[in-house]
């Protein structure tokens, strides 16, 4: 059973970090503001989330558990809402996003 | 393990500041000020400092970088060139770097638990806080209780510094908000923040209270309340902020908390002890201690947070 | 050889700081602009926390929290110093930065080049 355990737990923390770097490559190679920030906050949300879920699998029925569920109820809420506000203080600002205005 | 990820924040910090040396724009630079304090504060807890990782957090993090943007928006965002070649800064720079290093080659390395410092007070501390103060982080015991002398100090430093910041800003009550159309179409910003205000006023009473046994106390808290806050005021404006704690509430706070903390001690005096000796202030030495620190750490947080409140109204108000 | 890496691996930590330290100092020295200025010596302060908080550091040791069954623990008191150095960081740097609006609104500039001009011609 322990084993079972820590072999989920591993493989939500590896997979966490899979999506954060994946998002950290998005970063820097996608062309314009918004889909950088696109890539930053759907690998972000799922990164971290399954980050946490993999450390919960490793804490137990115990009080590091309950903080941890904390921790991520407030990301699924914050993360997202940040980056829209930096999308629409962006909008605001009239940053123009990249286009391929080439005839298809 | 531990040491690698020493090392590769060590890095990150490093590039992050070299980063805000060259960068020109100051928002830019604010935001990479940000970051090198998360950084620090994500280092801090490899060091073992949880109490400083969460203040450093709130305040690099968070506040510092709320001032400073402020100040960008009342100043000039670009910066320029400076006028002299910088040949002889760096030459002093990298002089004074060198014989820094070299003083360091005689200090004793990372970790080493034989080292000067591990053996004066410390292991007293660590060894009498269970028995005298009755309380399991002994961050808590040593600011609060051991030092409460020094920590006395640092809470009239910053209430100086509030009283400072005001003298030089003033301040302006404003009836009309001051949020620009932006913010207001932003409907899911305002969802988001009224629903986590109540939580964050909530996790910021109970770093206040909890601080005896976990990490927390009244600095931390006092910060994460002066956040709630000025969450606030960003989503809603100044205007309806300070119709929920006016800025002449601000002012009293300021000094009653700071009041509150050299009050303790006096009652300590009072009741035949020294001053700020808490073991007089109940029947039990130990429940005594427990009182004496809850108050004072009530102190500090009220100070703490009027005062970063005080700071972040006089900045903001200032505009237009 | 082996001494030479046992070295680098103990000192490291202050080497880096060293290095943060003079990038805040070469930052408040040779840039003209106050608010560059000021957070030279944010970085200079932070550079000093990391200092103190890596001397604290006990090989195998953890957060200061008594707890049954743990034994070693990192020292407690640069902790205490550094956390109210924090806070006193920020009340300072506000300062700093309450100056620095109050020179702009002086003197219309926040660039130290331009304020000396200024102060010669009057």
């Amino acid at each position: 059973m322990d084993l079972v355990l820590d072999v989920l737990s591993w493989v939500c923390l590896l997979g966490g970090a899979i999506f954060l770097l994946v998002g950290a490559i998005g970063v820097l190679r996608f062309p314009d503001f918004y889909t950088r920030l696109h890539a930053v906050s759907v690998c972000d949300t799922m990164g971290a989330g399954l980050v946490l879920v993999g450390l919960m699998l490793q804490g137990g029925l115990s009080l590091v558990t309950v903080k941890l569920l904390l921790m991520f109820y407030f990301m699924i809420f914050t993360g997202p809402t940040a980056v829209h506000a930096l999308a629409g203080a962006a909008l605001q600002g009239k940053l123009k996003p990249v286009v391929d205005d080439r005839e298809p | 393990m531990e040491h690698l990820i020493d090392i590769a924040l060590l890095g990150l910090l490093m590039i992050t500041g070299f980063a805000i040396v060259r960068v020109r724009s100051l928002l830019a630079v604010a935001m990479l000020t940000s970051i090198y304090s998360l950084l620090s504060a994500s280092l801090f807890v490899v060091l073992d400092a949880v109490d400083v990782a969460l203040t450093e957090a709130a305040i690099g993090a968070g506040i510092s970088t709320i001032l400073m943007l402020a100040t960008v928006a009342l100043t000039t965002d670009e910066e320029k060139a400076p006028r002299h070649t910088p040949l002889l800064p760096l030459v002093v720079v990298i002089a004074t770097g060198a014989a820094l290093i070299y003083g360091t080659l005689d200090m004793p390395h990372y970790g080493d638990p034989e080292a000067p410092v591990h053996q004066h007070v410390a292991p007293t501390y660590l060894h009498d806080t269970p028995g005298e103060i009755g309380v399991p982080n002994v961050v808590t015991s040593v600011l609060a209780s051991y030092r409460g002398y020094d920590t006395l100090g640092e809470v009239t430093v910053i209430f100086t510094a509030g009283a400072g910041v005001l003298a030089l800003l003033g301040y302006r009550t404003r009836r009309r908000n001051i949020t620009g159309p932006g913010i207001r179409k932003l409907v899911v910003l305002r969802v988001i923040a009224k629903l986590f205000f109540p939580l964050i006023l909530l996790f910021a009473l109970y770093v206040q209270f909890h601080g005896d046994y976990g990490p927390g106390g009244g600095f931390q808290a006092g910060v994460i309340f002066a956040t709630g806050f000025i969450l606030y005021a960003l989503a809603f404006g100044l205007g309806n902020s300070q119709r929920v704690i006016p800025h002449q509430l601000l002012r009293i706070m300021m000094a009653v908390g700071v009041l509150i903390y050299a009050a303790v001690g006096i009652e300590s005096m009072l009741l035949g002890g020294k001053f700020l000796e808490y073991r007089v202030l109940a029947d039990d030495p130990i429940t005594g201690q427990h009182l004496g620190i809850m108050l004072i750490e009530l102190g500090i947080g009220i100070t703490v947070a009027a005062v970063i409140l005080i700071i972040y109204y006089g900045f903001v108000s200032r505009r237009h | 050889m082996h001494d030479v890496i046992h070295d680098l691996l103990g000192l490291y930590n202050y080497w880096i700081v060293i290095i943060l330290m003079m990038t805040g100092f070469y930052t408040v020295i040779a840039r003209p602009n106050l608010i560059k200025k000021v957070i030279g010596l944010f970085i200079f302060q932070t550079s000093v926390f990391i200092l103190f908080i890596s001397m604290a550091k006990v090989e195998g040791g953890t957060a200061p929290i008594i707890k049954e069954g743990i034994s070693v623990y990192s020292n407690p008191l640069p902790h205490v110093l550094i956390l109210t150095a924090i806070v006193v960081s920020l009340a300072t740097t506000a300062l700093g930065l309450a100056l620095v609006v109050r020179i702009q609104e002086a003197y219309g500039t926040t660039n130290e080049d331009d304020i000396h001009v200024q102060d010669e011609e009057d």
